[in-house]
């Protein structure tokens, strides 16, 4: 079943189009990357889920249910521009947020004392968030997006600041979440940090979406029948082939990308060059989303 | 309804216990006392360590000047010269110069001080020689004293207003004008504070980002009224501490006063300038006895409350544009000129509480909760009060719903140079949460 259903929204601000008629169907317990590059609409349209802004037209359902404000406590929300009260004690601001979420505040200490502990942050529970490092800040951030147990997670640039220790902690935890059943959505312009977590994506320019669905099968839609191999010896071109790079590499092997001139299964092609070459490698080669990003783009203007 | 009173509950209690709240409100008692009773402590016991030396060239006033517990004058036979220089080694606070002079045409008195001697005093003197003087004019032209002390007369006016049931009540515009002032003046200094209060913890919110995450939990509104209901709030415990506080100050102060002024009593006894103070005093119970505190006291919550409510929305609306306290300036007076006209406009009101001016300026929502608080210790109608409270009443939640309309846009704006224009845009942006 379908976690939540985006038909046909749109939002104008007063000086451009953000969102242009935007329809997206994100599966229960997928990782669902919303990816583009700055301004492209991304964050309007995750505002638009939180009803943090109201949008021009369309509609969002969680599971078939039109979202509204006791809805919206089931989301848990990292927002790219995030901070917490600098003043006020970590416990409590935890305990606050969470009883905005709608947590009665017993069963609130009771999980954020455990998130605490799972973070090795315990000891901070009265200390001020200012006295805090970043890394612990961020920590922080993260259990007041989760400890109310969202059914979806959206995580607006969840990386970006983290350190690799905290980023891979993290990200351990998101796939623990799904893994007890969230849904999760990322957002990011930074299209490698998060492809390789992400089952389902968007890709979003200039306020349209331009591509989405499994990553797989968008990975599959864009092969161009490239393979790379590494190879001692001379290449020549076939009928059969066409070589499109060729570079050697640090262990003065060859290297060399080459594309096939018709549909062939890959134990044809490797017949065909090990009768010329000494053959040190041979993969397909799958575009990433960035390259297929690109081409998208500029194929379309 | 419930998240609101989880965010008033944050905004009130982060603030109450702030080591500034509770340092204010043990302190303004104190300062409040000390602003009313320290001058005239002071007047009073300064003057037992006062000594005067006393030169009398005319050899007539050996006994004009005698000590007492307040001051205490020294006669000196010495030329002038030579007592001006002992003066300081003598730890006199001054010198008394009496010349030979001519009845008919005094002058030439003197008084040499180490330091500025206050006006009491210096009268005090004066008097005095005055009085021996008039005594040698009276006996020179032979006329009785006792009979010209029979035509001495020294009388008070007392006010007593008329109220509409015909009852006869006794007042003092001088009660009401205290009263009146204290009030108004409290109310304005509550809601700027209190309104620069919500407006910074609006920025707070704004700068430390948190904004967002709490805005994917409750609507704009909710947000900006938990905010501005929880620091009404704060200010309500202030002033309420305040009052209790001030009152034991005020109690135990007096305590010590009292004593003092008895003592104070029984040795001025024989002088009778001091016989009318009791009756002055006694008038001014009596004043205070016919104000109807209740009504003063309960308007002024009611005007505390209003006054704040329209004013902080607003103030909230500021800081929801603002990056800074210095990007908020530029809105702050514009709105808080009302307040500013209302605190020069007292005096005229305060010439005539009953005018045209006033009556106005206490129905206007924006310059009613001041202006009011000083027409009601001088009695308004009851159509008057009502009309002036419904008044204020739809005076707040129209600053709330302007204000509203330019927090839900402006909090999530950051680094937008904000004008009035722009302010009237977001005000305008139809999408209602």
């Amino acid at each position: 079943m379908d976690l939540l259903n985006i038909e046909n929204i749109s939002k104008a601000y007063s000086a451009h189009q953000a969102l242009s008629a935007i329809n997206l169907i994100i599966p229960e317990q997928s990782i669902f990357g919303l990816l583009g590059p700055n301004g492209a609409g991304k964050t309007t349209l995750i505002r638009i889920i939180n009803r943090i802004i109201q949008q021009d037209s369309g509609r969002v359902f969680l599971r078939g249910q039109e979202m509204d404000h006791e809805l919206v406590r089931k989301i848990g929300y990292l927002p790219e521009e995030r901070g917490l009260y600098k003043k006020m004690k970590v416990g409590e601001q935890l305990v606050y947020l969470a009883q905005l979420k709608g947590l009665p505040r017993v069963e609130a200490v009771k999980r954020i004392k455990q998130w605490l502990e799972k973070l090795a942050l315990q000891d901070w529970w009265n200390k001020n968030v200012e006295d805090l490092s970043k890394g612990m800040a961020q920590k922080v951030q993260f259990i007041a997006t989760v400890v109310h147990e969202p059914t979806l997670l959206i995580l607006d640039e969840p990386f970006s600041g983290f350190d690799p220790i905290n980023a891979d902690l993290i990200k351990n935890e998101i796939l623990e979440l799904r893994d007890r059943g969230a849904t999760i959505i990322f957002s990011t312009h930074r299209m490698e940090s998060v492809e390789e977590l992400c089952d389902h994506i968007a890709l979003f320019n200039q306020s349209q979406k331009i591509l989405d669905g499994p990553k797989r099968k968008i990975k599959e839609q864009h092969k161009k029948g490239l393979y790379q191999i590494t190879f001692k010896g001379t290449l020549e071109a076939k009928e059969a082939f066409s070589v499109q790079q060729l570079t050697t590499n640090e262990e003065g092997l060859q290297q060399a990308v080459l594309k096939f001139n018709e549909e062939a299964k890959p134990n044809d092609l490797i017949q065909l060059l090990i009768k010329e070459v000494e053959l040190y490698s041979f993969a397909e080669k799958i575009p990433t989303i960035n390259e297929i990003f690109i081409s998208k783009v500029t194929t379309e203007s | 309804m419930n998240k609101i009173n989880i965010i008033i509950a944050r905004e009130f209690l982060t603030r109450v216990r702030k080591k500034s709240f509770i340092i204010a409100s043990l302190l303004g008692p104190i300062i409040m006392g000390a602003v009313l009773f320290l001058p005239a402590y002071f007047a009073m016991n300064s003057q037992g360590s006062k000594s005067f030396v006393v030169i009398d060239e005319s050899e007539q006033m050996g006994t004009l000047f005698v000590s007492d517990e307040d001051i205490e004058y020294r006669y000196v036979i010495m030329s002038l010269e030579e007592a001006k220089r002992d003066l300081r080694e003598n730890d006199a606070d001054g010198l008394i110069y009496i010349p030979a002079f001519n009845v008919e045409d005094p002058k030439g008195f003197i008084l040499y001080a180490t330091s500025n001697q206050s006006l009491s005093t210096i009268s005090d003197i004066e008097r005095k020689i005055d009085n021996y003087i008039e005594e040698i004019r009276l006996e020179a032209s032979g006329l009785d004293k006792a009979i010209i002390d029979s035509f001495k007369v020294n009388i008070e006016v007392s006010t007593i207003n008329l109220s509409e049931t015909g009852a006869e009540q006794e007042s003092s515009s001088g009660a009401a004008t205290v009263i009146g002032y204290i009030a108004s003046f409290l109310i304005y200094m509550f809601v700027f504070i209190y309104g620069a209060m919500c407006m910074r913890g609006v920025i707070e919110e704004k700068n430390s980002r948190i904004v967002e995450v709490i805005l994917s939990s409750v609507k704009p509104f909710e947000l900006m009224m938990g905010k501005v209901i929880g620091i009404a709030m704060v200010g309500l415990t202030q002033f309420v501490l305040w009052i209790l506080l001030t009152g034991a100050v005020t109690m135990g102060v007096s305590a010590v006063m009292v004593s003092d002024g008895a003592e104070m009593a029984q040795v001025a006894a024989g002088d009778n300038t001091i016989q009318m103070e009791p009756t002055l005093i006694e008038n001014a119970f009596s004043a205070l006895g016919a104000v109807n505190f209740p009504l003063v006291i309960g308007a002024f919550l009611f005007y505390f409350i209003g006054g704040y409510l329209l004013y902080g929305a607003l103030f909230a609306a500021i800081g929801s544009a603002s990056d800074s306290d210095a990007d908020a300036q530029q809105f702050i007076f514009p709105v808080t000129a009302p307040l500013i006209v209302s605190i020069i406009s007292l005096s005229i009101v305060l010439e005539d509480p009953h005018g045209s001016i006033a009556f106005w300026m206490s129905i206007i929502p924006f310059t009613s909760p001041i202006i009011m608080m000083m027409r009601i210790p001088f009695g308004v109608a009851p159509w008057e009060l009502i009309l002036s409270m419904s008044m204020l009443i739809l005076g707040f939640l129209f600053t709330l719903w302007i204000a509203g309309r330019i927090y839900r846009v402006g909090i999530l704006m950051h680094g937008t140079k904000v004008n009035w224009k722009i302010l009237a845009k977001w005000f305008m942006t139809s999408d209602e949460m």
